[in-house]
């Protein structure tokens, strides 16, 4: 008989830790909601992570976004040629960008540069004993660290996301008016004229969502770290799996949110 | 000062504290000793709140140490860690002066690095110290700047995990010196644990050894060499025979 049920243990043991551990980010995601709005605020803090998770980020968001703008713009002209629409570039360029492509690739570059940093450095800082230090010198944790990153990405994220909308389109400008024959003032006229305000609102909101998951998972799983420097590491890959996984799910939640017919 | 009743915390299956009966009066400094793993770090994390005892009852100052406000009943203590647990992203003098620049009693910016730079004298340090971080100290500086963020604020009670783990004997023993003198001078009631016998000796007014999760046997210091406990003369002499069980 215990050949039979023992599959069918293992799946409801999974399914049990899955929906615990569910359950334990939503009510850490809670407190931590809750404290932004308490004092002690720690502005120092707080501007010390706008500059660490915003403007130390540009440079990869930059990056990221130009070399994808560009090769939308190929891949588009490319494919709009097998049914004579390669007219379609600034306009599909700019709705890609700044509904989708945009704001899921900063998400996971800030999954990546951020939420791998704020994991490892809190990890490390509950291996040191120094969680507990804290704590014995009347600060909160929570309110010390998760507070000021989660803000600080909700924040800056959205701009983030704006300034790679941004770059991204000129991306696709350059390699058509430079390599596909594009006009330059048509190709800027076209993409200002296609472009809805709801695309750009999504395009932020979605920025703010994902700098949030970014910031909290880092959090969370740095908080949950176990012992010694495996327990970082593991805490590190944890927290930048969930957040880029935890992104791609709120993309799409998002997406259906905004534009479902 | 501090009163301990059978208090119980279990990992799993493993029992850590199975019922430590222990009271420190006002001013005494307490050294608990006992092997590794024997439950002296979750003793002392128990009673400032970072580990919650299974049962049993903690009071300071005849307050219940786990009712109250928090934050008033953390302001009487100061404690080193074993490892220093300085922050790594703040200054020397930031980190010594960190309780001072928070909550209700928060002191002006500059009064703060004054007071922290006095503290830092006290253990030692020279000025020039305080602008640099910590992990360009050595581990005995650490030490030092750990110490002196535990008494910034002038506590009550100080705690000491530890204090002499990973130092060579000299310093060790300026270590020890300092402890003893800082907590005489502050009139501070003092909880130290550790298995070394030097500390023991300088810091102690008080020992307590601890095995099997119980305090096996507490008392002045005048009386650990001729207690007649085979528990602590087995400990004191670091012999593998005996009532604690060695593993080789």
């Amino acid at each position: 008989m215990d050949i039979f049920l023992t599959p069918f243990a293992a799946i409801g043991a999974a399914t049990l830790a899955i929906l615990a551990s569910i359950g334990r980010v939503v009510m850490y995601a809670a407190q931590t909601f809750m404290h932004i709005f308490r004092p002690p605020f720690y502005p120092r803090e707080l501007a010390a992570q706008l500059l660490h998770i915003g403007y130390f980020s540009l440079p990869v968001v930059g990056l990221t976004a130009i070399f994808t703008g560009a090769a939308l713009a190929l891949q588009i002209y490319a494919g709009g040629a097998r049914f004579n629409a390669e007219a379609v570039v600034p306009q599909i360029v700019a709705v890609g960008m700044v509904r989708e492509l945009g704001p899921v690739l900063v998400g996971l570059m800030i999954a990546a540069r951020v939420t791998s940093s704020i994991a490892a450095e809190i990890a490390t800082m509950k291996v040191t004993e120094q969680l507990d230090a804290l704590v014995t010198l009347s600060t909160h944790p929570m309110k010390y660290l998760t507070v000021p990153r989660v803000l600080a990405a909700l924040i800056v994220v959205p701009m983030l996301v704006a300034v790679g909308d941004t770059i991204g389109i000129m991306g696709g400008y350059l390699v058509a008016t430079g390599r596909l024959g594009f006009n330059e003032a048509a190709y800027l006229q076209n993409t200002y004229n296609f472009l809805e305000i709801m695309d750009v609102v999504s395009s932020l909101v979605k920025g703010a969502a994902f700098g949030v998951i970014a910031a909290m998972m880092g959090c969370y799983y740095g908080m949950q770290s176990e012992r010694g420097a495996q327990g970082v590491g593991k805490a590190t890959k944890t927290s930048v799996v969930a957040a880029s996984v935890l992104i791609l799910a709120a993309n799409y939640i998002l997406t259906e949110a905004f534009f479902s017919a | 000062m501090i009163e301990i009743s059978n208090l119980h915390k279990s990992f799993g299956d493993n029992h850590v504290l199975a019922g430590i009966d222990l009271s420190m009066a006002k001013g005494e400094s307490m050294v608990i000793i006992g092997g590794s793993g024997t439950g002296k770090s979750v003793l002392l994390k128990s009673v400032l709140g970072l580990i919650t005892p299974d049962s049993g009852t903690i009071l300071v100052n005849g307050k219940d140490a786990t009712a109250g406000d928090r934050d008033a009943f953390l302001a009487q203590f100061g404690m080193l860690f074993q490892g220093g647990a300085l922050f790594d992203s703040l200054s020397v003098w930031q980190n010594v002066a960190f309780r001072l620049m928070r909550g209700e009693q928060k002191l002006h910016k500059d009064k703060a690095r004054e007071i922290a730079i006095e503290k830092l004298r006290r253990v030692g340090l020279k000025a020039n110290v305080a602008d640099r971080f910590p992990a360009e100290l050595s581990g005995g500086m650490q030490k030092r700047v750990g110490l002196a963020r535990a008494i910034a604020a002038e506590p009550d009670i100080i705690f000491f995990d530890e204090p002499t783990t990973g130092l060579d004997p000299i310093m060790s023993g300026v270590i020890n010196e300092l402890i003893r003198e800082i907590v005489v001078e502050m009139g501070a009631t003092a909880m130290t644990i550790t298995h070394d016998m030097s500390s023991v000796r300088a810091i102690a007014d008080k020992v307590a050894m601890i095995h099997d999760g119980i305090v096996q046997w507490t008392g002045p210091i005048d009386q650990l060499e001729t207690s007649g406990n085979p528990y602590l003369d087995q400990f004191l002499n670091g012999r593998a025979e005996g009532p604690i069980e060695a593993v080789r």
